[in-house]
């Protein structure tokens, strides 16, 4: 039986892991290759790093550091952030990246994804999408995605365009809730049962894991095929390992 | 008065090829890893291993085109192969996606998961991609196998799987859905549908036997 994943989400800025609270205030949480290796000896089934730089200029950066973490690290990396062109994802599948995530670009240009994959092949492109709930209460729930780190409002649903995107030939789906991310409430469970079951592919849900019943509740409830989490195990408060036993213990099927 | 072996991956245009060199490096350090797209390069190689990713019918285009198809026929006749992913995938027939031929070399053909109405016992999806990992059941002894435990996990990512008509190839088998071949092997070639150089250390010893494995 297939496992359901747990990925640690590294956040790099100017080549180091850095970590937020709702996409402000970075503190710093160390050095990539140690942090992937330390995961990866605790039993993460993948890593995934998504480049915050704010600007063009050090992007580069994340190449060197994914040759590093790549020579080093053994499981599948996912690459994110600043990727605008399908020139973005060889060079990121070149350095090492086994999938490499499209946000933003895939909102002002849908058919990058369709080009990347027919190019490198769905199994790598893993579409990002950050969506944040403008249902009022009582209203029948309803999320919109925002691009650009969460600053900017596009009206577009976010189911829809999970299945939009599903259609283009992505072959994975990030889903960050922009309410919870950082707030340490737990997934948007809601919403990633809703792009979860409207979808052929696999959704990894993100953004509020607060503790380890946060992970096993994305999978059983939100129906999410892998669970992301960063402050949880940068700051030593839970391992990979940990999460994996409250999970096998609520009949979730993982590698131990 | 041995010789330092060289393992020659081949370079057609497709695939994460640094991952699967820098896996073999580690696994094997006496072994000199190369990645090549010189036909020369190829035929002076001891062992070959045939990477590839994304869709078939681009990765038998990319290989047709990239001259190295005729070094490859071969290199496949005695000297130990190594296919991953699409490049297990090749070794096959007929394949659905795109109506292309792959190699011919392995008996059997290339389908897509159906699995449209199926779903884990917490009632999701089950998704394609097959993407994470699993575990596979050794059906047969081989030398690739070897300080592997039986049922130890691989890391999948792919949409298609090989059906061979003689089972005799499979050589592990995995469940999604329903159980299919993921790896394979006949006289020097050995195939896997999952990422070896992706799956942590019993993905490193596959390629550690491979360095050594010497087919009768």
């Amino acid at each position: 039986m297939l496992t359901k994943r747990i990925i640690p989400c590294l956040d790099v800025k100017d080549g180091r892991v850095v970590k937020g609270v709702n996409f402000v205030g970075l503190r710093d949480a160390g050095d990539p290759v140690e942090i992937a290796k330390r995961y990866d000896a605790q039993g993460a089934d993948e890593v995934t790093f998504l480049d915050i730089t704010a600007t063009s200029d050090d992007r580069d950066l994340i190449l060197h550091i994914i040759e590093a973490v790549a020579d080093q690290v053994f499981i599948p990396l996912t690459v994110g952030g600043g990727v605008r062109a399908v020139a973005d994802v060889r060079r990121l599948l070149n350095a090492g990246a086994d999938k490499v995530g499209i946000n933003s670009a895939a909102v002002s240009n849908p058919q990058l994804v369709a080009e990347a994959a027919s190019k490198y092949g769905s199994q790598c492109i893993v579409v990002a999408i950050d969506a944040k709930r403008v249902s009022r209460d009582g209203e029948l729930p309803r999320w919109e995605i925002f691009t650009h780190g969460g600053r900017q409002p596009t009206g577009i649903d976010a189911v829809e365009w999970a299945v939009k995107m599903n259609e283009l030939g992505a072959g994975e789906l990030l889903l960050t809730s922009m309410d919870r991310d950082g707030t340490r409430s737990g997934f948007d469970l809601a919403l990633t049962r809703a792009v979860s079951d409207a979808v052929s592919i696999p959704v990894i849900a993100s953004g509020g894991v607060g503790g380890l019943q946060d992970l096993a509740d994305g999978i059983l409830q939100g129906h999410a095929d892998a669970v992301l989490a960063a402050s949880i195990f940068h700051f030593g408060q839970h391992t990979v390992q940990e999460a994996k036993t409250l999970m096998a213990a609520q009949g979730i099927s993982v590698r131990m | 008065m041995s010789t330092v072996s060289t393992v020659a991956i081949l370079d057609y245009g497709m695939g994460n090829l640094r991952s699967v060199a820098q896996a073999m490096r580690t696994a094997a350090p006496d072994v000199n890893v190369i990645i090549t797209g010189e036909p020369d390069q190829v035929r002076a190689a001891d062992r070959l291993i045939l990477p590839g990713q994304g869709a078939m019918p681009d990765c038998m285009a990319n290989l047709r085109s990239s001259g190295l198809l005729e070094a490859l026929s071969e290199g496949a006749k005695n000297k130990p192969l190594l296919g991953v992913c699409v490049g297990e995938q090749m070794l096959f027939g007929a394949a659905e996606e795109g109506r292309s031929h792959g190699l011919g070399w392995l008996d059997g053909s290339v389908v897509r998961f159906r699995l449209d109405d199926a779903v884990d016992h917490n009632g999701a999806r089950l998704k394609v991609p097959h993407m994470g990992w699993n575990r596979v059941k050794q059906t047969r002894d081989h030398a690739l196998w070897a300080g592997v435990p039986d049922e130890a996990y691989f890391y999948f990512v792919h949409s298609y799987y090989v059906q061979p008509n003689d089972e005799l190839l499979t050589v592990g088998v995995s469940d999604y859905g329903h159980s299919f071949t993921c790896a394979v092997a006949r006289d020097n070639i050995f195939a896997t549908q999952f990422h070896p150089e992706k799956s942590g250390v019993f993905g490193l010893q596959v390629y550690r036997n491979f360095a050594s494995w010497m087919p009768n």
